[in-house]
């Protein structure tokens, strides 16, 4: 008989702490698929953050290193350096390489830095229960901003993809969504080439995942996604901000 | 070959990483310790080493965290507020048993502090190098010879119990120039790690580096379990110069740069018949307390010379455990004690006796 669906085999398996509705674990998913069908499990080291996914090196089957909150790319500097012959990717949240670790971003964007970064930006903190993020919408609330997020007091969100996609190191800044099997497939696509990019030493490559928290958003996993479509895709257009492979196609 | 010529205390600690196989530096510039960020940029590129110069010091030491994760030999350099900076990745490095090596070319603080020569960092070598239990071995070089030979063996002994070495030097010894012997290149391509995160290859299960614990049972036992390893340190791994000890009433204990006025200070006090002596202390953690110990059997009174306020002072009072008066001199902010403030201090120590 025809196997149709499997569990990709640098997916470990195990249960995952993420929350009913959460899209971690699509997302884990398919950065496990890619590592499969690129064949180099054996050879790459994936960084773990600090936030939701700190537990990321229980669930990737290959080598793993769990990383201060932020410091993900400078980990993940010094390993590809080290060793140019690994594949070496981040797993990232939004407060993760978007507060802390902004120098730690744009510095390893800035250099070229042969790594694959993947980024899941839920515009909240998830792990330590529900504060303001680097990405948090204008009039979010959340636990740290409970009148809603006044960008007069608290400043206004980033947009990550804009902004590295000034870089010339970057060779690769896609903004992409989980939240249909439309948008999962185009995910697929961008996190499999993100991986391409450092095989072929094309520089740093970056796909942001814009991603749903329903516990902390205080909705339903259903109504999450709803409101992910209504309010964060208007602020954060999906999309490819950078891609010089394509730029060289044309 | 082995080969002797006169180099700068900053460049020898540079070339004798080289030597000792270390092909990765990473770094952030700062005052003091120039020269052997700048010695690496030149001379690893031409051995197909890795020179980094990061965005921060935060950053260089989590670089040098995922190159020794990666089971090579990485080093950093800074001085003293880079190395405040740094403290967070050296706990990180403590936790996940990560080897590395670290330079603190110690300059005067705190805060912005000065730029001129300090030991004032002696606390947070041996103290808390970072949040949380641990210890990193911390080795004192007082020449530049000695700049060379501990740099040579730190990897080694750092590798050999898997947690950070730190050699703290101060601002003098790595900006003064000595004839040294710059050993031979050793060979670090047998070492197995058999840990470290460098891709399973499809031969092991995967390796995972990482210093986090959930279940407050399990990080105890781990954190037990590495203090276990400290107190094998601690057995095997003192190391101290003893000069003029044997028969010593008066004994310094004095450390790197410091250390060499103080020598100076002690065989003066000999020459007016004081029985001086001097314990220099070459790893500061583990302390040689039994060094201090073995000296208290002759020794009225200790003293302690530094360039604080009186650091180092508290490990030979935990040493001595109350047996005889310790007392301190020392200068600080940059200032280097001479021979004769120190001599004038062991003459009012040894008040009547000769």
């Amino acid at each position: 008989m025809a196997i149709v669906f499997q569990k990709p085999k640098a997916l470990a398996d195990v249960p995952l702490h993420y929350c009913p509705g959460c899209t971690h674990g699509i997302i884990h998913r398919l950065v496990a698929q890619a590592i499969d069908e690129l064949g180099i499990e054996g050879t790459t080291v994936g960084v773990a953050p600090v936030g939701c996914a700190v537990f990321a090196y229980n669930y990737f089957n290959c080598d793993m290193i769990e990383a201060a909150h932020g410091r993900a790319p400078a980990v993940a500097t010094g390993v590809k350096r080290g060793n140019p012959d690994l594949t070496v990717f981040s797993y990232q949240g939004d407060g993760d390489l978007a507060a802390i670790g902004t120098a730690e971003t744009v510095h390893a964007a800035t250099r070229g830095e042969n790594i694959t970064v993947i980024f899941v930006n839920n515009a909240i903190y998830g792990m330590t229960g529900g504060q303001m993020a680097p990405t948090t919408l204008p009039g979010q609330v959340t636990q740290t901003t409970p009148y809603g997020r006044d960008t007069k007091i608290a400043g206004h969100p980033i947009r990550m993809c804009e902004m590295l996609s000034t870089l010339d190191g970057v060779a690769l800044a896609q903004r992409v969504s989980v939240d249909s099997v439309k948008n999962i497939n185009i995910a697929r696509k961008a996190i499999k080439k993100a991986f391409e990019n450092q095989i072929n030493k094309r520089g740093y490559s970056i796909v942001e995942v814009i991603s749903s928290c329903p516990t902390n958003w205080g909705l339903t996993p259903v109504e999450a996604l709803e409101w992910l479509r209504n309010n964060m895709l208007p602020y954060y257009p999906l999309g490819v901000y950078k891609d010089i492979t394509a730029e060289e196609a044309k | 070959m082995s080969e002797r010529v006169l180099m700068k205390g900053n460049e020898a600690l540079a070339e004798a990483a080289l030597r000792a196989g270390c092909r990765n530096f990473f770094g952030y510039p700062i005052t003091p310790q120039t020269e052997v960020a700048a010695y690496m940029s030149k001379q690893l590129p031409k051995v197909g080493g890795v020179y980094m110069q990061a965005e921060s010091e935060v950053s260089a030491i989590n670089m040098v965290l995922g190159c020794g994760a990666s089971g090579k030999r990485a080093l950093t350099s800074s001085s003293s507020p880079g190395i405040s900076l740094k403290t967070e990745g050296i706990s990180y490095m403590a936790g996940s048993d990560v080897p590395a090596v670290i330079v603190n070319v110690q300059r005067g603080g705190p805060g912005l502090g000065g730029i001129q020569p300090s030991q004032s960092d002696y606390w947070q070598a041996t103290r808390a190098p970072g949040h949380g239990d641990l210890h990193i071995i911390v080795l004192a070089p007082s020449t530049v010879q000695e700049m060379v030979d501990l740099m040579m063996g730190a990897f080694d002994i750092a590798e050999k119990y898997r947690m950070p070495a730190m050699i703290l030097a101060d601002g003098m010894l790595g900006q003064m120039m000595e004839p040294v012997e710059i050993p031979e290149a050793v060979d670090v391509s047998k070492i197995e790690k058999p840990w470290a995160t460098n891709g399973h290859r499809n031969k092991r299960p995967h390796n995972i580096i990482n210093s986090l614990y959930i279940e407050a049972q399990e990080l105890e036992s781990i954190v037990k379990a590495r203090f276990e390893r400290y107190e094998q340190i601690k057995a095997n791994e003192q190391r101290a110069e003893c000069f003029m000890t044997d028969d010593s009433e008066i004994t310094i204990v004095a450390y790197g740069a410091c250390a060499r006025v103080a020598k100076n200070a002690v065989r003066a006090a000999r020459e007016k018949g004081i029985k001086a002596g001097l314990i220099r202390p070459i790893t500061l953690w583990p302390f040689p307390t039994d060094a201090v110990r073995n000296a208290a059997a002759t020794t009225k009174t200790f003293i302690s010379v530094e360039m604080s306020m009186g650091q180092m002072v508290d490990d030979v009072r935990l040493a001595v455990n109350g047996a005889v008066p310790v007392e301190f001199f020392g200068r600080t902010g940059g200032v280097i004690p001479t021979p004769n403030e120190v001599l004038a201090q062991i003459e009012k120590n040894a008040g009547g006796t000769k």
